[in-house]
């Protein structure tokens, strides 16, 4: 059909168009002026708390104690099974999480503005690897650090962003790429530009040492600090790419824990839905795959934009540390990419595959037809509450996902 | 009638040189007689599914 050529070549454009840049960092209630008290943003497609996995769980009861909404993790579970906290995806706001992907008021939130098109994109900061709240973490070390990067290190970096007027982050990532960075589970050399880019401003609006001492050795220390900004990167280049008549290029896709969900261009906000599969790789010393929860977070919006699993050809490395396969066999992934996408990204290009650009576009058509899933490169977390992420690995997005959204497209344009 | 002793048979001769389309079990089996094989990935649109298929032709893939 000639209009779906010509709305999946706008849907393209957009996404090549686009220009994200790291502008600020402020609370959440700032950026979403609809949270409220007792309203906490999640991972995924909509759920309700009874299908919720355990680190879900786990880690609402942990922000509920953070958010002083509950005393202890005991009454936070009992309010939240009675129905006391209203439960809402991050991405009907304008936001995205990593893993269980919680989001609530008083939290900082980076800020990513797509100067392209206007429109701003949120994610809370990265809290490092181990026991945290975004695998389910939940005692008094997590909220701990929670605290820290609500009262310390997100005013500052808010303080040394507005200062700078910003970091551009389409160059940033395209760098990242040729350090063997594809900005799901390897994120070191786009974390080392980013803390280059802010340690003299955060020198500078700084007037406390031990302070500015604490957030360079926290961002430093962190390999996956840029996940969350590519993530929010990620969600301001997707959002304009909604509702394109005619359009089967995917905008989302996201993962509870219990469901995956897709949304697709020309379906408007409708939410395409699928048990979530679980992931396929290596675990830390003492788990196995015995331990591990299904599929997590909001993350995969890296994916939806052409990085992660699809740029896997950029970042050997990280085909081994994911279980995948030998490094060489990187390459391979990205080459399966580009037959489910419509295009490649010219400014986002993999040295080792002479320059080739992303795949980019996902096309519902092309995974139906192909019966090639999008990979997606992923923490594990620990199936159980408060423990943590335990592995990483490669997962594939559910197919049928893809075949209800066909269909649903299908009657959309009246040839189902 | 025709009669089968009178019809030729052409069977492929030595050295064969085989391109297998789909299932691989097929391309094994002659690695493993070391015939000079070569794998092609195929297999049907949506996977089969004849519904998926109809829609697929009509939006254009």
């Amino acid at each position: 059909m000639e209009q779906i050529s010509k709305a999946n070549q706008e849907a393209l454009q957009r996404m090549l168009r686009a220009d994200p840049v790291l502008v600020d960092v402020v609370p959440a209630a700032q950026a979403i002026p609809a949270l409220g008290k007792n309203m906490i943003l999640h991972a995924g497609p909509p759920i309700e708390w009874p299908r919720m996995c355990g680190p879900m769980q786990g880690a609402i009861c942990g922000i509920a104690v953070f958010e002083n909404w509950a005393p202890d993790l005991q009454t936070a579970e009992k309010m939240a099974a009675g129905g006391e906290f209203d439960f809402q995806p991050n991405h009907h706001f304008g936001a995205v999480g990593p893993m269980t992907g919680l989001t609530t008021l008083s939290q900082p939130v980076m800020v990513v503005e797509n100067r392209a098109f206007g429109n701003r994109a949120y994610c809370t900061i990265n809290e490092g690897l181990g026991k945290v709240m975004r695998f389910g973490g939940n005692d008094a070390e997590v909220l701990a650090r929670l605290g820290w990067l609500r009262s310390t290190l997100g005013p500052a970096m808010g303080r040394a962003l507005r200062e700078l007027g910003g970091i551009p982050l389409k160059a940033l990532a395209a760098r990242g790429l040729t350090m063997g960075d594809e900005m799901h589970q390897r994120n070191v050399g786009c974390s080392g530009l980013t803390l280059r880019a802010l340690a003299g401003a955060l020198a500078r609006t700084s007037d406390d040492r031990e302070a500015l001492a604490e957030a360079l050795d926290f961002i430093g220390g962190n390999d996956q600090f840029f996940l969350n900004i590519a993530m929010a990167m990620g969600k301001a280049i997707m959002d304009p790419v909604r509702d394109i008549e005619y359009a089967t290029v995917v905008t989302a896709m996201s993962r509870n824990g219990t469901d995956f969900g897709i949304r697709v261009s020309g379906t408007g906000d409708d939410w395409f839905v699928a048990p979530v599969e679980m992931p396929e790789g290596l675990y830390f010393p003492g788990f196995t795959a015995a331990d591990a929860n299904p599929d997590m977070g909001d993350s995969t919006i890296v994916e939806t934009i052409g990085l992660g699993g699809f740029a896997m050809g950029a970042s050997p490395a990280v085909a081994g540390f994911v279980g995948a396969g030998a490094a060489s066999t990187a390459a391979d992934f990205t080459r399966n990419m580009a037959e489910i996408t419509i295009g490649e990204n010219p400014e986002w290009t993999i040295p080792g595959m002479d320059y080739r650009g992303v795949p980019s576009g996902i096309d519902i058509r092309l995974v139906v037809k192909t019966g090639i899933a999008p990979t997606i490169n992923t923490g594990i977390a620990h199936k159980e509450p408060g423990i943590g992420q335990v592995g990483a690995g490669v997962v594939r997005a559910p197919m049928a996902c893809f075949e209800s959204a066909l269909v649903a497209f299908a009657e959309r344009v009246g040839v189902a | 009638m025709s009669n089968d002793k009178d019809q030729d048979v052409h069977l492929p001769q030595p050295p064969l040189r085989v391109i297998n389309l789909g299932l691989e079990r097929f391309s094994d089996d002659l690695d493993a007689q070391r015939v000079e094989v070569v794998q092609v990935d195929w297999s049907p649109p949506a996977g089969g599914n004849p519904r998926l298929a109809a829609l697929l032709e009509k939006l254009g893939v």
